[in-house]
């Protein structure tokens, strides 16, 4: 693909590689948890109500990626602070925040005066759109990321692992799955840019689900998650600029055929699935 | 002198407590009290309530009436927990070693990694339970006797000052039986032993009381059983509602 490389002169394709690059390593730090912890539909909820802020914000004329920020990390505060035990019903609770999310999004939008953004671009990603400005904005994102979780790493491991376990040892597993949440909403706003809201589940979880089935070891899942977001976020750029597809559903479909292929080639050669917890009903 | 003050200090103190799910009463009026070098089998039918008291002993959860006191050492944070089903994902990235190490997840330093002390540490539990050469295995890849002395050894790296252990014999093999109750055995001399189990005479020569636990308790000194006293706590006739228990639980039937 030499077009690609040369495309790379293009500044707005340097910033396509260097989001596409942090989206990449987010989703192999904090899918592999999502994954584990079964809380897909928890980002996914967080990723459509983000959606909420951002046409707030472009309807007052502000940054929509801060709207989607200040929503996120709001939803994710909420959901980590409400007692599990009073809320029953905490899934219900994430689909309420994902419609109400997506309706507010959408009412601000549709009222914005003038040029209407076209609403595809929020809901499937618009990786060439990325500008330098918010380059900036989500590289503090993806450190402070990797900061929470490289401070807190063992009692993050610990309470999604055993949050029962985690409690009998006196840890203060609330704040930690705040933590984690925090995480998850800071990534989903980082990857929100790339491959767009509703796309932005599909990239936290196929680079783990990947690495859940080849390895063992945690540590290993999390580096090989992140190589495998790498390759997938990059390739996907590569074939939308070669072909002329739209980046995000191009990134998530070569993802989607590595994870079918290494899939088949463990069951062709007689591996069982034993880690892909998603696939598995005890 | 100083042996006969600790017997009778109180280690928990559970006074009253009244607890449930829901508008659904588990546990109501309940009093126990736990000494050092306790080893207590809790009995009772399932959904009887055994679990819970278990975790309000731990302080996972919170009477809606009554209190729970901790005397030191024993303090939450302090106790080893053996969960009947795991409650995690198997599926979970972790070798036997790290779970194991998790069990010295340390509240007061959160923030440092775990040190070379844990990992001795975690190699001496290891050790003990039979565990070394299964170390680096897959948490999903061992046996379910394997698992539950996977979970013992996670319980007991933290040198806790006490120990619940929730029908640690329900689910294991012959060796792993016998792994257990030596290791129980050895633990009791030190700290005190709280076994959820339907099989007390397995572990006959080490109970010293039993607690039947029916939504309400009655607790028995010495490790046998009057059925009256079983009566009692599965709340009817024995010999109708659960007769094989009582076989089990009885020496002299």
């Amino acid at each position: 693909m030499p077009g690609f490389f040369d495309a790379l002169s293009y500044e707005f394709m340097r910033n396509a590689v260097l989001a596409g690059l942090l989206a990449a390593v987010l989703c192999g730090i904090v899918g592999p948890f999502v994954v584990v912890k079964r809380l897909a539909f928890l980002s996914d909820g967080l990723s459509h109500a983000a959606f909420g802020g951002m046409g707030v914000c472009f309807f007052l004329g502000l940054d929509p990626l801060l709207g989607a920020m200040a929503v996120a990390l709001l939803c994710a505060l909420g959901l980590g602070l409400v007692d599990t035990e009073t809320i029953r019903s905490y899934d219900a609770l994430i689909g309420v925040f994902w419609a109400v999310g997506l309706a507010v999004g959408i009412v601000f939008i549709y009222k914005t005066p003038g040029y209407a953004p076209n609403l595809m671009t929020y809901l499937f990603g618009n990786i060439l759109l990325v500008s330098r400005h918010d380059i900036g904005v989500l590289l503090g994102l993806a450190v402070s990321v990797f900061l929470i979780l490289a401070l807190f790493w063992k009692g993050i491991v610990a309470v999604a692992f055993d949050e029962v376990f985690a409690r009998v040892q006196g840890a203060p597993v609330r704040v930690l799955m705040t933590l984690l949440l925090t995480m998850i909403a800071l990534s989903v706003v980082i990857l929100i840019q790339v491959v767009g809201i509703i796309l932005v589940v599909a990239l936290l979880t196929i680079p783990p689900l990947i690495g859940l089935m080849l390895l063992k070891d945690l540590r290993a899942v999390l580096a090989l998650s992140t190589g495998i977001g790498v390759a997938i976020t990059l390739g996907g750029l590569g074939l939308s600029y070669a072909y002329d597809l739209p980046s995000g559903p191009a990134i998530i479909i070569l993802g989607a055929l590595l994870l079918a292929a290494v899939y088949a080639g463990r069951k062709l050669r007689g591996g069982a699935l034993r880690s892909l917890p998603a696939l598995r009903r005890e | 002198m100083a042996d006969q003050a600790l017997v009778n200090q109180t280690l928990i103190a559970a006074r009253h407590v009244t607890f449930g799910y829901g508008s659904e009463t588990v546990v109501e009026d309940v009093s126990l009290e736990i000494r050092p070098r306790d080893f207590l089998a809790i009995i009772g039918p399932n959904g009887g309530g055994k679990t819970t008291l278990v975790k309000i002993l731990l302080g996972l959860l919170r009477p809606w009436s009554g209190e729970v006191v901790w005397n030191p050492p024993v303090r939450p944070g302090r106790m080893g927990y053996v969960p009947q089903f795991s409650t995690f994902d198997k599926g979970f990235p972790l070798r036997v070693a790290d779970v194991v190490q998790m069990g010295r997840l340390d509240r007061r330093s959160l923030l440092r990694p775990y040190t070379k002390k844990d990992r001795l540490e975690v190699d001496r539990v290891l050790a003990r339970l039979g565990l070394t050469g299964l170390a680096a295995e897959h948490v999903s890849e061992v046996s379910g006797g394997q698992l539950q002395r996977v979970l013992i050894a996670r319980a007991v790296v933290s040198d806790p000052e006490i120990l619940f252990l929730d029908e640690p014999t329900a689910s294991i093999d012959a060796e792993s039986r016998e792994t257990l109750t030596g290791l129980l055995e050895e633990l009791n001399r030190r700290i005190p032993v709280v076994v959820i189990t339907h099989d007390v005479t397995g572990l006959a020569p080490l109970v010293r009381r039993i607690a039947c636990v029916n939504r309400r308790l009655v607790c028995h000194e010495g490790n046998e059983l009057d059925p009256h006293t079983l009566e009692e706590a599965y709340g009817g006739p024995v010999e109708m509602v659960t007769h094989g228990v009582a076989h089990r639980v009885l020496h002299r039937h």
